[in-house]
Protein backbone atom coordinates (compact mmCIF):
# COMPACT_ATOMS: atom_id res chain seq x y z
CA UNK A 1 0.00 0.00 0.00
CA UNK A 2 1.06 3.35 -1.09
CA UNK A 3 1.45 5.93 1.89
CA UNK A 4 2.53 9.67 1.40
CA UNK A 5 1.58 13.61 2.74
CA UNK A 6 -0.44 16.28 1.17
CA UNK A 7 -0.29 19.97 2.31
CA UNK A 8 -1.87 23.75 1.43
CA UNK A 9 1.44 25.13 2.05
CA UNK A 10 1.02 26.43 5.75
CA UNK A 11 2.82 29.10 6.92
CA UNK A 12 4.67 29.46 10.18
CA UNK A 13 3.77 31.59 12.90
CA UNK A 14 6.31 32.57 15.68
CA UNK A 15 5.30 31.28 19.05
CA UNK A 16 7.12 34.27 20.76
CA UNK A 17 5.46 36.70 18.55
CA UNK A 18 2.40 35.02 17.29
CA UNK A 19 3.37 36.62 14.16
CA UNK A 20 2.71 34.49 10.86
CA UNK A 21 5.68 33.57 8.52
CA UNK A 22 5.86 34.49 5.22
CA UNK A 23 4.38 33.25 1.92
CA UNK A 24 7.78 32.59 0.57
CA UNK A 25 8.98 30.94 3.56
CA UNK A 26 5.69 28.55 3.29
CA UNK A 27 6.87 27.64 -0.72
CA UNK A 28 10.24 26.81 0.19
CA UNK A 29 9.22 24.86 3.33
CA UNK A 30 7.13 22.78 1.21
CA UNK A 31 10.16 22.02 -1.10
CA UNK A 32 12.01 20.81 1.39
CA UNK A 33 9.15 18.47 2.94
CA UNK A 34 8.73 16.95 -0.63
CA UNK A 35 12.38 16.26 -0.70
CA UNK A 36 12.36 14.63 2.48
CA UNK A 37 9.70 12.27 2.20
CA UNK A 38 10.95 10.95 -1.21
CA UNK A 39 13.98 9.71 0.55
CA UNK A 40 12.31 8.57 3.53
CA UNK A 41 10.40 6.36 1.14
CA UNK A 42 6.71 7.68 0.79
CA UNK A 43 5.25 6.94 -2.37
CA UNK A 44 3.27 10.35 -3.23
CA UNK A 45 3.13 13.84 -2.42
CA UNK A 46 0.30 16.05 -3.07
CA UNK A 47 -0.84 19.67 -3.20
CA UNK A 48 -3.88 20.97 -2.52
CA UNK A 49 -4.23 24.49 -4.04
CA UNK A 50 -5.22 27.23 -1.98
CA UNK A 51 -5.36 30.93 -1.77
CA UNK A 52 -5.26 32.19 1.58
CA UNK A 53 -2.23 33.84 3.46
CA UNK A 54 -2.16 31.24 6.06
CA UNK A 55 -2.62 28.44 3.08
CA UNK A 56 -0.66 30.04 0.16
CA UNK A 57 0.05 26.65 -2.11
CA UNK A 58 -1.62 28.66 -5.24
CA UNK A 59 0.96 27.05 -7.50
CA UNK A 60 1.40 23.93 -7.42
CA UNK A 61 2.89 22.58 -10.70
CA UNK A 62 5.73 25.10 -9.95
CA UNK A 63 6.51 23.71 -6.62
CA UNK A 64 6.22 20.24 -8.11
CA UNK A 65 8.33 21.05 -11.07
CA UNK A 66 10.95 22.07 -8.46
CA UNK A 67 10.40 18.60 -6.88
CA UNK A 68 10.69 16.66 -9.74
CA UNK A 69 14.77 17.47 -9.90
CA UNK A 70 15.24 16.87 -6.54
CA UNK A 71 13.58 13.44 -6.15
CA UNK A 72 13.70 10.47 -7.23
CA UNK A 73 10.82 8.13 -6.92
CA UNK A 74 7.74 10.17 -5.10
CA UNK A 75 4.95 10.67 -7.26
CA UNK A 76 4.13 14.35 -7.13
CA UNK A 77 0.19 15.58 -7.33
CA UNK A 78 -2.11 17.84 -6.92
CA UNK A 79 -4.62 17.38 -4.08
CA UNK A 80 -6.68 18.78 -5.39
CA UNK A 81 -6.81 21.20 -8.35
CA UNK A 82 -9.74 23.54 -8.23
CA UNK A 83 -10.74 22.82 -12.16
CA UNK A 84 -13.82 24.87 -12.18
CA UNK A 85 -11.84 28.16 -11.96
CA UNK A 86 -8.69 27.06 -14.15
CA UNK A 87 -8.32 26.77 -17.83
CA UNK A 88 -8.03 22.50 -18.10
CA UNK A 89 -6.16 23.41 -20.93
CA UNK A 90 -3.53 25.46 -19.15
CA UNK A 91 -4.00 22.32 -15.86
CA UNK A 92 -2.89 19.53 -18.38
CA UNK A 93 0.25 21.36 -19.72
CA UNK A 94 1.99 22.39 -16.89
CA UNK A 95 1.70 18.95 -15.11
CA UNK A 96 2.42 16.74 -18.46
CA UNK A 97 5.54 19.67 -17.85
CA UNK A 98 5.78 17.95 -14.35
CA UNK A 99 5.32 14.41 -15.36
CA UNK A 100 8.46 14.80 -18.73
CA UNK A 101 10.93 16.72 -15.82
CA UNK A 102 9.87 13.69 -13.12
CA UNK A 103 10.18 10.83 -15.47
CA UNK A 104 6.25 10.21 -15.41
CA UNK A 105 5.22 10.88 -11.61
CA UNK A 106 3.26 13.15 -12.32
CA UNK A 107 -0.72 13.10 -11.07
CA UNK A 108 -3.67 15.41 -11.56
CA UNK A 109 -6.35 15.34 -8.70
CA UNK A 110 -9.54 17.09 -10.50
CA UNK A 111 -11.84 18.63 -7.66
CA UNK A 112 -14.44 21.47 -6.87
CA UNK A 113 -12.54 22.70 -3.93
CA UNK A 114 -13.91 23.42 -0.59
CA UNK A 115 -12.85 26.44 -0.48
CA UNK A 116 -13.83 29.22 -2.43
CA UNK A 117 -11.35 32.29 -2.91
CA UNK A 118 -10.60 31.26 -6.37
CA UNK A 119 -14.04 32.01 -7.69
CA UNK A 120 -13.67 35.82 -7.54
CA UNK A 121 -9.76 36.11 -8.05
CA UNK A 122 -9.85 34.51 -11.76
CA UNK A 123 -13.75 36.16 -12.61
CA UNK A 124 -15.92 33.06 -12.24
CA UNK A 125 -19.72 33.20 -10.45
CA UNK A 126 -20.34 30.75 -7.78
CA UNK A 127 -23.76 30.48 -9.73
CA UNK A 128 -21.84 28.27 -12.16
CA UNK A 129 -20.49 26.10 -9.76
CA UNK A 130 -21.86 22.92 -10.83
CA UNK A 131 -21.66 23.65 -14.66
CA UNK A 132 -17.95 24.66 -14.42
CA UNK A 133 -17.04 21.95 -12.82
CA UNK A 134 -18.88 19.42 -15.08
CA UNK A 135 -17.21 21.06 -18.55
CA UNK A 136 -13.59 21.80 -17.33
CA UNK A 137 -13.51 18.18 -16.21
CA UNK A 138 -14.93 17.35 -19.82
CA UNK A 139 -12.35 19.49 -21.22
CA UNK A 140 -9.41 17.98 -18.34
CA UNK A 141 -10.10 14.29 -19.77
CA UNK A 142 -10.56 15.45 -23.58
CA UNK A 143 -6.66 16.95 -23.72
CA UNK A 144 -5.41 13.84 -21.64
CA UNK A 145 -7.13 11.38 -23.88
CA UNK A 146 -5.07 12.76 -27.24
CA UNK A 147 -2.84 15.63 -28.45
CA UNK A 148 -5.13 16.75 -31.08
CA UNK A 149 -8.43 18.88 -29.27
CA UNK A 150 -11.73 19.39 -31.25
CA UNK A 151 -13.94 20.25 -27.92
CA UNK A 152 -16.79 23.21 -27.68
CA UNK A 153 -18.00 24.18 -24.66
CA UNK A 154 -19.93 27.28 -22.84
CA UNK A 155 -17.27 28.66 -20.82
CA UNK A 156 -14.49 29.47 -23.43
CA UNK A 157 -13.94 29.28 -27.08
CA UNK A 158 -14.11 25.99 -29.00
CA UNK A 159 -11.52 24.16 -29.82
CA UNK A 160 -10.55 22.75 -33.47
CA UNK A 161 -7.85 20.12 -33.86
CA UNK A 162 -5.55 22.06 -31.22
CA UNK A 163 -1.97 20.72 -30.91
CA UNK A 164 -1.80 20.36 -26.85
CA UNK A 165 1.95 19.71 -26.27
CA UNK A 166 3.97 18.33 -23.99
CA UNK A 167 2.86 14.87 -24.22
CA UNK A 168 3.94 12.52 -21.03
CA UNK A 169 5.94 9.94 -22.36
CA UNK A 170 2.74 7.26 -21.76
CA UNK A 171 0.35 9.39 -23.46
CA UNK A 172 -1.57 10.30 -21.09
CA UNK A 173 -1.41 11.85 -17.07
CA UNK A 174 -3.06 9.71 -14.16
CA UNK A 175 -6.32 11.99 -13.34
CA UNK A 176 -8.09 11.08 -10.18
CA UNK A 177 -11.66 12.31 -9.06
CA UNK A 178 -11.46 14.21 -5.90
CA UNK A 179 -14.62 13.94 -3.86
CA UNK A 180 -15.80 14.67 -0.02
CA UNK A 181 -18.38 11.81 0.23
CA UNK A 182 -21.27 12.95 -2.36
CA UNK A 183 -22.38 9.69 -3.49
CA UNK A 184 -22.68 10.81 -7.26
CA UNK A 185 -19.50 11.49 -7.47
CA UNK A 186 -18.47 8.19 -6.66
CA UNK A 187 -20.77 7.27 -9.49
CA UNK A 188 -19.37 9.85 -11.69
CA UNK A 189 -15.47 9.07 -11.21
CA UNK A 190 -16.73 5.15 -12.12
CA UNK A 191 -19.05 6.21 -15.14
CA UNK A 192 -15.73 8.53 -16.57
CA UNK A 193 -13.27 5.94 -16.41
CA UNK A 194 -11.38 7.29 -13.50
CA UNK A 195 -9.96 6.48 -10.11
CA UNK A 196 -11.33 7.84 -7.19
CA UNK A 197 -9.44 10.00 -4.25
CA UNK A 198 -11.74 10.36 -0.54
CA UNK A 199 -11.13 12.65 1.36
CA UNK A 200 -11.74 12.18 4.70
CA UNK A 201 -11.64 14.60 6.92
CA UNK A 202 -14.14 14.06 9.72
CA UNK A 203 -16.27 11.65 11.74
CA UNK A 204 -15.63 7.91 11.13
CA UNK A 205 -13.20 6.88 8.20
CA UNK A 206 -14.83 3.37 7.65
CA UNK A 207 -17.89 5.36 6.52
CA UNK A 208 -16.48 5.41 3.42
CA UNK A 209 -16.59 1.59 2.47
CA UNK A 210 -20.24 1.76 0.99
CA UNK A 211 -19.08 4.74 -1.03
CA UNK A 212 -15.83 2.61 -2.14
CA UNK A 213 -18.18 -0.14 -2.83
CA UNK A 214 -20.72 1.94 -4.59
CA UNK A 215 -17.82 3.23 -7.00
CA UNK A 216 -16.69 -0.70 -7.60
CA UNK A 217 -20.31 -1.67 -8.79
CA UNK A 218 -20.62 0.82 -10.70
CA UNK A 219 -16.89 0.60 -12.20
CA UNK A 220 -18.36 -2.86 -13.16
CA UNK A 221 -21.44 -2.46 -14.60
CA UNK A 222 -19.30 0.34 -17.47
CA UNK A 223 -16.98 -2.65 -17.29
CA UNK A 224 -14.22 -0.39 -16.54
CA UNK A 225 -10.89 -2.67 -16.71
CA UNK A 226 -9.27 -3.49 -13.42
CA UNK A 227 -6.51 -1.40 -13.92
CA UNK A 228 -8.55 1.99 -14.02
CA UNK A 229 -10.31 1.02 -10.85
CA UNK A 230 -8.59 2.66 -7.82
CA UNK A 231 -9.21 4.43 -4.22
CA UNK A 232 -7.07 6.59 -2.36
CA UNK A 233 -8.04 8.15 0.89
CA UNK A 234 -6.45 11.74 2.10
CA UNK A 235 -7.07 12.25 5.60
CA UNK A 236 -5.62 14.87 8.51
CA UNK A 237 -3.05 13.13 10.23
CA UNK A 238 0.08 13.58 12.54
CA UNK A 239 3.37 11.01 13.53
CA UNK A 240 4.96 11.55 16.64
CA UNK A 241 7.43 9.77 18.95
CA UNK A 242 4.97 9.60 22.02
CA UNK A 243 0.92 9.47 20.72
CA UNK A 244 -0.11 11.35 23.56
CA UNK A 245 2.49 13.77 22.99
CA UNK A 246 1.32 13.86 19.70
CA UNK A 247 -2.14 14.45 20.21
CA UNK A 248 -1.79 17.33 22.85
CA UNK A 249 0.39 19.37 20.40
CA UNK A 250 -1.17 18.61 17.08
CA UNK A 251 -4.87 19.23 18.47
CA UNK A 252 -3.88 22.86 18.99
CA UNK A 253 -3.04 23.07 15.18
CA UNK A 254 -6.21 21.73 14.09
CA UNK A 255 -8.44 23.85 16.52
CA UNK A 256 -6.95 26.91 14.86
CA UNK A 257 -8.08 25.47 11.52
CA UNK A 258 -11.39 24.23 12.76
CA UNK A 259 -12.03 27.71 14.25
CA UNK A 260 -11.26 29.86 11.20
CA UNK A 261 -13.10 27.46 8.87
CA UNK A 262 -16.01 27.75 11.53
CA UNK A 263 -16.00 31.51 11.93
CA UNK A 264 -16.80 31.84 7.84
CA UNK A 265 -19.21 29.04 7.89
CA UNK A 266 -21.01 30.17 11.24
CA UNK A 267 -20.15 26.55 12.68
CA UNK A 268 -18.78 26.55 16.52
CA UNK A 269 -15.44 24.55 16.64
CA UNK A 270 -15.10 21.71 17.84
CA UNK A 271 -14.11 20.82 21.24
CA UNK A 272 -11.32 18.50 23.05
CA UNK A 273 -13.74 15.51 23.27
CA UNK A 274 -15.09 15.74 19.88
CA UNK A 275 -11.25 15.81 18.77
CA UNK A 276 -10.72 12.47 20.93
CA UNK A 277 -13.25 10.60 19.39
CA UNK A 278 -11.79 11.16 15.86
CA UNK A 279 -8.14 10.67 16.62
CA UNK A 280 -8.36 7.51 18.22
CA UNK A 281 -10.10 4.31 16.60
CA UNK A 282 -11.81 4.48 13.92
CA UNK A 283 -11.69 8.48 13.58
CA UNK A 284 -10.52 10.09 10.38
CA UNK A 285 -7.70 11.89 12.09
CA UNK A 286 -4.99 9.78 12.02
CA UNK A 287 -2.85 11.23 14.85
CA UNK A 288 -0.84 9.53 17.16
CA UNK A 289 2.29 7.23 17.47
CA UNK A 290 4.16 5.29 15.14
CA UNK A 291 2.50 1.80 15.68
CA UNK A 292 -0.93 2.97 16.53
CA UNK A 293 -1.14 5.03 12.95
CA UNK A 294 0.34 1.99 11.10
CA UNK A 295 -2.59 -0.15 12.91
CA UNK A 296 -5.53 2.30 12.35
CA UNK A 297 -4.11 2.41 9.05
CA UNK A 298 -4.17 -1.06 8.19
CA UNK A 299 -7.97 -1.51 10.00
CA UNK A 300 -9.51 1.30 7.11
CA UNK A 301 -7.85 -0.63 4.77
CA UNK A 302 -9.92 -4.06 6.12
CA UNK A 303 -13.00 -2.06 5.18
CA UNK A 304 -11.79 0.64 1.61
CA UNK A 305 -9.34 -1.39 0.22
CA UNK A 306 -7.62 1.68 -0.41
CA UNK A 307 -4.02 1.37 -2.96
CA UNK A 308 -2.76 4.62 -1.10
CA UNK A 309 -3.42 7.19 2.14
CA UNK A 310 -2.08 10.56 2.49
CA UNK A 311 -2.10 12.83 5.31
CA UNK A 312 -2.18 16.20 5.77
CA UNK A 313 0.07 16.59 8.58
CA UNK A 314 1.00 20.59 8.64
CA UNK A 315 -2.37 22.47 9.27
CA UNK A 316 -2.64 25.44 11.37
CA UNK A 317 1.09 26.55 11.61
CA UNK A 318 2.41 23.22 12.64
CA UNK A 319 6.20 24.13 13.05
CA UNK A 320 8.56 22.90 9.81
CA UNK A 321 10.99 20.36 12.39
CA UNK A 322 7.81 18.93 13.86
CA UNK A 323 6.56 18.53 10.14
CA UNK A 324 9.41 17.14 9.16
CA UNK A 325 9.88 14.54 11.72
CA UNK A 326 6.35 13.31 11.39
CA UNK A 327 7.30 12.52 7.76
CA UNK A 328 10.70 10.73 8.39
CA UNK A 329 8.24 8.49 11.16
CA UNK A 330 5.78 7.88 8.60
CA UNK A 331 8.14 6.71 5.97
CA UNK A 332 10.58 4.66 8.24
CA UNK A 333 8.76 3.61 11.02
CA UNK A 334 4.81 3.56 9.75
CA UNK A 335 5.40 2.49 6.23
CA UNK A 336 7.35 -0.47 7.24
CA UNK A 337 4.66 -1.48 9.67
CA UNK A 338 2.04 -1.68 7.12
CA UNK A 339 3.78 -3.18 4.68
CA UNK A 340 4.49 -5.64 6.95
CA UNK A 341 1.09 -6.77 8.16
CA UNK A 342 -0.71 -6.44 4.77
CA UNK A 343 1.86 -8.65 3.33
CA UNK A 344 1.15 -10.95 6.78
CA UNK A 345 -2.87 -10.79 6.25
CA UNK A 346 -3.62 -9.49 2.93
CA UNK A 347 -6.88 -7.99 2.97
CA UNK A 348 -10.33 -10.15 1.58
CA UNK A 349 -10.08 -9.77 -2.23
CA UNK A 350 -13.65 -9.06 -2.05
CA UNK A 351 -12.57 -5.84 -0.48
CA UNK A 352 -11.11 -3.59 -3.58
CA UNK A 353 -9.12 -5.00 -6.26
CA UNK A 354 -6.43 -2.76 -6.63
CA UNK B 1 -53.94 14.50 7.32
CA UNK B 2 -51.51 12.45 8.29
CA UNK B 3 -51.75 12.11 12.22
CA UNK B 4 -48.66 9.74 12.42
CA UNK B 5 -45.89 9.64 10.26
CA UNK B 6 -44.85 6.21 8.50
CA UNK B 7 -43.63 7.18 5.54
CA UNK B 8 -40.75 9.59 4.88
CA UNK B 9 -39.95 10.63 1.74
CA UNK B 10 -36.72 12.58 0.97
CA UNK B 11 -35.51 15.04 -2.10
CA UNK B 12 -31.89 14.55 -2.31
CA UNK B 13 -29.78 11.78 -2.23
CA UNK B 14 -27.10 13.30 -1.14
CA UNK B 15 -24.79 13.31 1.55
CA UNK B 16 -27.42 14.51 4.00
CA UNK B 17 -30.27 12.81 1.72
CA UNK B 18 -28.50 9.36 2.73
CA UNK B 19 -27.76 9.70 6.14
CA UNK B 20 -31.22 10.49 7.10
CA UNK B 21 -32.38 8.37 4.72
CA UNK B 22 -30.27 5.37 6.65
CA UNK B 23 -31.30 6.64 10.23
CA UNK B 24 -34.78 6.85 9.06
CA UNK B 25 -35.08 3.18 7.88
CA UNK B 26 -32.93 2.01 11.17
CA UNK B 27 -35.92 4.00 12.96
CA UNK B 28 -38.86 1.44 10.82
CA UNK B 29 -39.75 4.27 9.15
CA UNK B 30 -40.99 3.60 5.19
CA UNK B 31 -38.19 5.50 3.43
CA UNK B 32 -38.85 7.05 -0.29
CA UNK B 33 -35.35 9.46 -1.87
CA UNK B 34 -35.50 11.19 -4.99
CA UNK B 35 -33.30 13.41 -7.17
CA UNK B 36 -34.04 15.61 -9.64
CA UNK B 37 -33.16 12.84 -12.23
CA UNK B 38 -35.02 9.76 -13.01
CA UNK B 39 -35.43 6.75 -9.96
CA UNK B 40 -33.45 4.17 -12.41
CA UNK B 41 -30.27 6.53 -12.19
CA UNK B 42 -30.14 6.78 -8.75
CA UNK B 43 -31.25 2.93 -7.68
CA UNK B 44 -28.02 1.72 -7.80
CA UNK B 45 -26.88 4.35 -5.45
CA UNK B 46 -29.56 3.66 -3.29
CA UNK B 47 -29.32 0.47 -3.32
CA UNK B 48 -26.35 0.43 -2.04
CA UNK B 49 -25.97 3.20 0.35
CA UNK B 50 -29.62 3.14 2.39
CA UNK B 51 -30.67 -0.83 1.60
CA UNK B 52 -34.56 -0.77 2.05
CA UNK B 53 -35.27 2.97 1.02
CA UNK B 54 -36.95 3.01 -2.45
CA UNK B 55 -35.69 5.48 -5.47
CA UNK B 56 -38.95 7.81 -7.18
CA UNK B 57 -39.34 10.17 -8.84
CA UNK B 58 -39.55 14.21 -6.80
CA UNK B 59 -43.01 14.59 -7.66
CA UNK B 60 -43.73 11.37 -5.95
CA UNK B 61 -41.42 11.83 -2.60
CA UNK B 62 -43.18 15.07 -2.34
CA UNK B 63 -46.87 13.74 -2.71
CA UNK B 64 -46.55 10.05 -1.50
CA UNK B 65 -45.14 10.74 2.48
CA UNK B 66 -45.95 11.76 5.17
CA UNK B 67 -43.09 14.03 5.66
CA UNK B 68 -40.96 15.30 2.82
CA UNK B 69 -37.73 16.42 4.11
CA UNK B 70 -35.74 18.66 1.76
CA UNK B 71 -31.79 17.86 1.70
CA UNK B 72 -30.98 19.20 -2.09
CA UNK B 73 -28.67 22.63 -2.10
CA UNK B 74 -30.71 25.15 -1.27
CA UNK B 75 -30.17 27.11 -4.48
CA UNK B 76 -31.94 24.80 -6.35
CA UNK B 77 -35.47 24.96 -4.27
CA UNK B 78 -37.17 27.37 -6.89
CA UNK B 79 -37.27 23.92 -8.68
CA UNK B 80 -39.49 22.30 -6.59
CA UNK B 81 -43.45 22.11 -7.59
CA UNK B 82 -45.16 24.19 -5.05
CA UNK B 83 -48.31 21.80 -6.06
CA UNK B 84 -46.81 18.71 -4.48
CA UNK B 85 -46.43 20.00 -1.46
CA UNK B 86 -49.75 21.14 -0.25
CA UNK B 87 -50.88 20.08 3.02
CA UNK B 88 -47.45 18.38 3.63
CA UNK B 89 -45.53 18.64 6.66
CA UNK B 90 -42.33 19.38 5.30
CA UNK B 91 -38.84 19.28 7.31
CA UNK B 92 -36.73 22.22 5.81
CA UNK B 93 -32.96 20.98 6.14
CA UNK B 94 -31.33 23.30 3.86
CA UNK B 95 -28.65 25.61 4.83
CA UNK B 96 -27.82 29.02 3.49
CA UNK B 97 -23.98 29.13 2.53
CA UNK B 98 -23.19 32.47 0.35
CA UNK B 99 -19.17 31.01 -0.39
CA UNK B 100 -20.76 27.58 -2.14
CA UNK B 101 -24.02 28.88 -2.85
CA UNK B 102 -22.98 32.13 -4.98
CA UNK B 103 -25.01 35.53 -3.14
CA UNK B 104 -28.40 34.86 -3.32
CA UNK B 105 -30.10 38.39 -2.32
CA UNK B 106 -33.73 36.72 -0.77
CA UNK B 107 -31.60 35.12 1.34
CA UNK B 108 -29.13 37.59 2.69
CA UNK B 109 -32.05 39.66 3.12
CA UNK B 110 -34.26 37.21 5.53
CA UNK B 111 -33.93 36.40 9.07
CA UNK B 112 -34.36 32.79 8.37
CA UNK B 113 -33.90 30.88 4.44
CA UNK B 114 -36.84 28.62 5.47
CA UNK B 115 -39.29 31.79 5.68
CA UNK B 116 -37.96 31.70 2.41
CA UNK B 117 -39.00 28.62 1.69
CA UNK B 118 -42.28 28.46 3.28
CA UNK B 119 -43.65 31.29 1.26
CA UNK B 120 -42.41 29.64 -2.39
CA UNK B 121 -44.74 26.66 -0.55
CA UNK B 122 -47.35 28.93 0.37
CA UNK B 123 -49.74 25.99 1.23
CA UNK B 124 -46.91 23.43 3.08
CA UNK B 125 -45.89 22.92 6.64
CA UNK B 126 -42.70 23.57 7.07
CA UNK B 127 -40.96 23.06 9.64
CA UNK B 128 -37.02 23.68 10.04
CA UNK B 129 -34.93 21.28 11.36
CA UNK B 130 -31.93 18.80 11.10
CA UNK B 131 -30.09 21.45 9.49
CA UNK B 132 -27.87 22.08 12.75
CA UNK B 133 -26.32 18.87 13.14
CA UNK B 134 -23.70 17.57 10.08
CA UNK B 135 -24.41 14.97 8.53
CA UNK B 136 -22.34 12.21 9.18
CA UNK B 137 -22.85 12.95 13.17
CA UNK B 138 -26.67 12.59 12.67
CA UNK B 139 -26.07 8.72 12.06
CA UNK B 140 -23.00 8.30 14.98
CA UNK B 141 -24.50 10.36 17.36
CA UNK B 142 -27.61 9.25 17.58
CA UNK B 143 -28.46 7.74 21.13
CA UNK B 144 -31.97 6.05 22.91
CA UNK B 145 -34.51 7.77 25.29
CA UNK B 146 -33.14 8.74 28.17
CA UNK B 147 -29.47 8.36 27.58
CA UNK B 148 -27.89 10.70 30.01
CA UNK B 149 -25.43 11.72 27.18
CA UNK B 150 -28.50 12.49 24.14
CA UNK B 151 -28.12 15.48 22.29
CA UNK B 152 -31.01 17.83 21.39
CA UNK B 153 -32.11 19.33 18.18
CA UNK B 154 -34.34 22.06 17.70
CA UNK B 155 -37.37 22.40 15.61
CA UNK B 156 -39.60 25.56 14.77
CA UNK B 157 -42.17 26.17 12.52
CA UNK B 158 -45.68 27.92 11.91
CA UNK B 159 -48.27 24.75 12.60
CA UNK B 160 -48.38 23.12 16.21
CA UNK B 161 -49.66 20.19 14.72
CA UNK B 162 -47.20 19.98 12.21
CA UNK B 163 -44.17 20.27 15.04
CA UNK B 164 -45.47 18.19 17.16
CA UNK B 165 -45.55 15.42 14.60
CA UNK B 166 -41.66 16.26 13.68
CA UNK B 167 -40.61 16.24 17.19
CA UNK B 168 -42.00 12.46 17.51
CA UNK B 169 -40.00 11.85 14.37
CA UNK B 170 -36.66 13.72 15.84
CA UNK B 171 -36.98 11.74 18.86
CA UNK B 172 -37.07 8.12 16.87
CA UNK B 173 -34.00 9.30 15.20
CA UNK B 174 -32.26 9.71 17.67
CA UNK B 175 -32.62 13.24 19.59
CA UNK B 176 -34.47 15.30 22.02
CA UNK B 177 -36.46 17.25 20.04
CA UNK B 178 -36.26 21.18 21.34
CA UNK B 179 -39.55 22.80 19.87
CA UNK B 180 -38.52 26.54 19.07
CA UNK B 181 -41.96 27.58 17.94
CA UNK B 182 -42.12 29.77 15.32
CA UNK B 183 -40.73 29.53 11.93
CA UNK B 184 -39.10 32.93 12.63
CA UNK B 185 -36.99 31.78 15.34
CA UNK B 186 -35.07 29.25 13.30
CA UNK B 187 -32.48 32.16 12.75
CA UNK B 188 -32.17 31.11 16.77
CA UNK B 189 -30.33 27.60 15.45
CA UNK B 190 -29.17 28.89 12.38
CA UNK B 191 -25.23 29.42 11.29
CA UNK B 192 -23.52 31.85 13.27
CA UNK B 193 -25.23 30.51 16.58
CA UNK B 194 -24.02 28.65 19.12
CA UNK B 195 -26.34 25.64 18.13
CA UNK B 196 -25.07 25.55 14.83
CA UNK B 197 -22.52 22.37 15.09
CA UNK B 198 -22.54 22.65 18.66
CA UNK B 199 -23.30 19.30 20.75
CA UNK B 200 -25.81 19.77 23.36
CA UNK B 201 -27.78 18.08 25.23
CA UNK B 202 -31.79 19.11 25.79
CA UNK B 203 -31.48 21.63 29.05
CA UNK B 204 -28.68 23.19 27.90
CA UNK B 205 -30.05 24.04 24.52
CA UNK B 206 -33.41 25.11 26.94
CA UNK B 207 -31.18 27.27 28.55
CA UNK B 208 -29.76 28.54 25.85
CA UNK B 209 -33.08 29.51 23.32
CA UNK B 210 -35.26 29.16 26.57
CA UNK B 211 -38.79 27.93 27.63
CA UNK B 212 -40.38 30.27 25.26
CA UNK B 213 -39.52 30.91 21.81
CA UNK B 214 -37.06 33.64 21.49
CA UNK B 215 -37.94 35.33 18.23
CA UNK B 216 -36.14 39.00 17.76
CA UNK B 217 -34.36 39.01 21.21
CA UNK B 218 -32.02 36.03 20.80
CA UNK B 219 -31.19 37.63 17.30
CA UNK B 220 -29.59 40.90 18.77
N1 LIG C 1 -23.40 18.62 4.76
C1 LIG C 1 -23.98 18.73 5.94
O1 LIG C 1 -23.45 18.24 6.96
C2 LIG C 1 -25.33 19.43 6.09
C3 LIG C 1 -25.97 19.45 7.34
C4 LIG C 1 -27.24 19.99 7.45
C5 LIG C 1 -27.84 20.52 6.32
N2 LIG C 1 -27.22 20.54 5.12
C6 LIG C 1 -27.94 21.06 3.94
O2 LIG C 1 -28.52 19.94 3.25
C7 LIG C 1 -28.57 20.18 1.85
C8 LIG C 1 -27.89 19.05 1.10
O3 LIG C 1 -26.51 19.00 1.46
P1 LIG C 1 -25.58 17.80 1.00
O4 LIG C 1 -24.29 17.96 1.71
O5 LIG C 1 -26.31 16.52 1.13
O6 LIG C 1 -25.42 18.14 -0.58
P2 LIG C 1 -25.06 17.13 -1.77
O7 LIG C 1 -24.28 15.99 -1.23
O8 LIG C 1 -24.53 17.98 -2.84
O9 LIG C 1 -26.48 16.53 -2.25
C9 LIG C 1 -27.51 17.27 -2.86
C10 LIG C 1 -28.57 16.32 -3.43
O10 LIG C 1 -29.71 17.05 -3.90
C11 LIG C 1 -30.10 16.56 -5.18
N3 LIG C 1 -30.84 17.56 -5.92
C12 LIG C 1 -30.38 18.62 -6.61
N4 LIG C 1 -31.40 19.30 -7.16
C13 LIG C 1 -32.53 18.64 -6.82
C14 LIG C 1 -33.93 18.85 -7.09
N5 LIG C 1 -34.33 19.89 -7.82
N6 LIG C 1 -34.82 17.99 -6.56
C15 LIG C 1 -34.43 16.96 -5.83
N7 LIG C 1 -33.13 16.70 -5.54
C16 LIG C 1 -32.20 17.53 -6.03
C17 LIG C 1 -28.78 16.19 -5.81
O11 LIG C 1 -28.95 15.27 -6.87
P3 LIG C 1 -29.06 15.69 -8.39
O12 LIG C 1 -28.21 16.90 -8.60
O13 LIG C 1 -28.61 14.49 -9.15
O14 LIG C 1 -30.53 15.97 -8.60
C18 LIG C 1 -28.08 15.51 -4.62
O15 LIG C 1 -28.54 14.20 -4.49
C19 LIG C 1 -27.91 21.54 1.62
O16 LIG C 1 -28.93 22.51 1.53
C20 LIG C 1 -27.12 21.76 2.90
O17 LIG C 1 -27.00 23.13 3.21
C21 LIG C 1 -25.97 19.99 4.99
Amino acid sequence: MELGIYSFGDVQRDPATRKLGSTAEATRNLLEAIKLADEVGLDYFGIGEHHTYEMPASAAPVILAAAASVTKTIRLGSAVSVISTDDPVRIFQQFATVSALSNGRAEITAGRGSSTESFPLFGYSLNDYDELYAEKLDLLLAVNAAERVTWSGKFRPALDDALVVPRPDSGSLPIWLGTGGNPQSSVRAALLGLPISYAIIGGQAARFAPLAELYRRAAQQVQLPGASVKVSVASPGFVGDDAKAAKDMWYGHWYEIMATVGKIRGFVPPSRAHFEHEANGGGALFVGGPEEIAERIVALHRSLGHMRQFFQMDVGQVPQKDFLHAIELLGTRVKPLVDAELAANPSKPEVGND
Amino acid sequence: MTSTISTVGILGAGRVGMALARQALKAGYDVKIATAKPPTEIALMVDLLAPGATSVSADTAARDSDVVILALPLGKYRTLHPENFAGQIVIDAMNYWAPTDGTIAEFEDEASSSEVVQRFLPDARVVRSLSHIGYHELEEQALPPGDPERQALALAGNDAEARRLVAGFIDRLGYDPFDAGELAAARNFDGGTPIFGGRMRLDEMRRLLGEAPLVGEAAE
